[in-house]
């Protein structure tokens, strides 16, 4: 766990000393500030997927906060685990943690979607070295992943790797090219994580294209599977560390979500998919649900990040 | 002219096809390129990788019948330092043009895709399998180097050219037997092309089998006292744009013959850096925006168009053109 405490603890809280938290209120207070963050940089971007990177915040929070081996000063070390996420719509929350964890500014990553920002609606590794791979075709960051995996296995490199996928993406045809691949290989390096919120773009999954029964499709793949909570950290926590120990076959943690969770009025709407255009007000009253304070509020709304 | 002495009369079929040139060369490189790995879509005696199966089989990955996860897979490979050779047909390619858009161009990778059958050179499986469209599908992709050897010499000199090079490259190989065009002597770089015959009246710029031909037609034109220069432009992309004011400039009219659809290959590629430098009049050999059909490569050719005659009745067009400017 490279990412020790002292890293999430982030530049304004070394100012003062603080209780030492455990480590998951540390991986709480991290996956809130990816929301806040989620927030203030779509509303100043005035498009963007807030839903879809709201229900994985805790997931990456968890993910980056414990799980991997990942060092913001050594991206290109090759010991490193790998991070792809495959769901590229969700890039304000990847910018987020990665701001969080000092891989980016968090000023400058609040500048989403703008021209000469390097910050674009899906993350891009020639603007963003640490972002691992470019991404925003449903699929492809899934194949790149398992790409690596297969690649660092017969390298005998003990570094694993993660990627995460939405729920609508399953229906890529490509993802199960990928999946009968990775067990066929297996790829025991290799942990897919699925941001199961049950929404896409238009409508419910149920509705556009039944993804049920979700866990028996990967389980007949052949993949090691775990059904959880994406919201409890603590069961995340658990089952990284269950799943790390799977010999043979690739893994999959299948984490239920809430699309927009943090921000009452777009839980489980399917409007706030995206790419949407936040008013002030609302952004106001997200970032006032996520516990931000007033002049957090202003901050994040108002500074220049330029 | 000086070159003349030089110029080639075709070796004749060697029985090795493209595919087979490119396999055997991939195979006896594979130790001096340590970090080369192949993937391959259950067609590697197709594609001429089962040499590279044999030689080196620690380094051949097996995806199956699933091109899409094989193509953006090889930018995973590449991203953890490996240089991973993606093969399969050149219609296959087809179907993962925007894997190799974004998982391997966008992202700068140094992959490489090898794809063999292409064109009309496939023959008898017929025109489901046989790509026409795969030179200006990646010629369009920003980044993506594209190359198209005209026989089994060029294409191994060009498989070491590829390994040697730093980026995402398409080139194509070729299923049937080809003509021998080049002796042991010759050499290969990326974004060059040849005079290969020199001449004074037209310039017959081609690639790939169809180099073969347009010496063909040179001899044919050479009987009725036209002088033709060939051009073997073996890299579509990038084109090599000075040698091609050069020979507007020398010759006054282009002939570009390609086993392609006549939009967005080799003739449009030809068509763009002459437009906006030397304009001359340009004629185009290649299928005419249609698809392909079963049959012998040569009865093909000669069915839509694209055998020596149909590049000297191109060249013998052109040329009237040029006088009546």
């Amino acid at each position: 766990m490279a990412i020790t405490l002292r890293s999430i603890q982030g530049d304004a809280d070394k100012a003062q000393p603080k209780p030492v938290r455990d480590l998951e209120s540390e991986l709480a207070h991290a996956a809130r500030f990816v929301r806040q963050h989620v927030i203030a940089s779509i509303y100043r971007a005035t498009s963007g997927h807030p839903g879809g990177s709201l229900s994985c915040a805790d997931l990456l929070a968890t993910l980056l906060g414990a799980e991997m081996n990942v060092w913001p000063n050594a991206i290109n070390d090759p010991a490193r685990d790998r991070f792809v996420l495959s769901k590229g719509h969700a890039a304000p929350a990847l910018y987020a943690i990665g701001a969080y964890h000092g891989f980016c500014d968090r000023k400058q990553s609040l500048n989403l979607r703008k021209l000469n920002s390097p910050y674009q609606g899906h993350p891009h590794i020639g603007d963003l070295p640490w972002v691992e791979t470019s991404t925003g075709s449903l699929g492809q960051g899934f194949s790149v992943a398992l790409g690596m995996a297969m690649g660092l296995k017969l390298q005998r490199n003990p570094a694993r790797v993660y990627t995460l996928l939405g729920d609508g993406e399953l229906q890529e045809g490509e993802i199960w090219e990928g999946a009968m691949c990775a067990a066929h290989h297996k790829l025991e390096n290799f942990c897919a994580i699925v941001d199961y919120n049950k929404l896409q773009s238009d409508a419910r999954n149920d509705v556009i294209m039944r993804l049920e029964p979700l866990a028996a499709k990967w389980r007949a793949f052949d993949w090691a599977v775990a059904e959880i909570d994406g919201h409890n950290i603590h069961e995340i926590l658990a089952t990284f560390r269950r799943v790390g120990a799977t010999h043979g076959r690739p893994s999959v943690i299948i984490a239920h979500t809430v699309k927009g969770k943090g921000v009452p009025y777009m839980e489980n709407i399917p409007a706030w998919h995206g790419s949407v255009k936040l008013t002030r007000e609302q952004a106001e009253d997200a970032l006032h649900a996520l516990g931000a304070n007033h002049k957090e509020i202003k901050d994040y709304l108002d500074v220049d990040a330029s | 002219m000086s070159m003349q002495a030089e110029a080639p009369t075709l070796i004749g079929s060697s029985g090795d096809s493209l595919r087979e040139a490119f396999g055997k060369a991939l195979s006896s490189l594979a130790d001096e390129f340590k970090n080369v790995v192949v993937l391959d879509a259950d067609i590697a005696g197709g594609t001429g990788v089962h040499h590279f199966r044999k030689s080196h089989p620690d380094r051949f990955l097996q995806f199956g019948i699933a091109e899409q996860n094989m193509m953006a897979a090889a930018g995973g490979l590449a991203a953890v330092g490996l240089q991973p050779i993606v093969t399969t047909f050149a219609v296959f390619c087809l179907r993962a043009v925007e894997q190799a858009r974004l998982s391997l161009a966008y992202t700068r990778r140094n992959a490489k895709i090898v794809a063999s059958h292409p064109g009309l050179d496939v023959g008898p499986d017929g025109g489901s399998a046989q790509a026409l469209e795969d030179l200006a599908a990646f010629r369009a992709i920003p980044g993506m180097t594209v190359i198209s050897p005209a026989d089994p010499v060029e294409t191994a000199l060009a498989t070491r050219a590829i390994l040697e090079f730093d980026g995402p490259v398409y080139m194509r190989t070729g299923r049937s037997p080809a003509k021998r065009v080049f002796g042991d002597d010759h050499t290969f770089e990326i974004g060059k092309g040849k005079i290969i015959r020199d001449g004074k009246d037209v310039t017959i710029v081609a690639c790939g089998v169809e180099v073969a031909r347009a010496v063909e037609a040179a001899s044919i034109l050479s009987e009725s006292g036209i002088n033709a220069r060939v051009v073997n432009m073996a890299t579509i992309k990038p084109i090599d744009t000075a040698l091609l004011k050069r020979c507007a400039k020398e010759t006054g009219a282009i002939v570009t013959a390609e086993d392609h659809n006549i939009h967005g290959g080799l003739g449009g590629a030809v068509a763009e850096a002459l437009a906006q430098t030397r304009p001359c009049p340009i004629e185009f050999v290649g299928v005419r925006d249609t698809f392909g059909a079963s049959g012998e490569p040569e009865e093909l050719a000669t069915a839509f168009g694209i055998d020596a005659r149909g590049i000297v009745d191109a060249a013998k067009k052109v040329i009237a053109r040029k006088k009546k400017n």
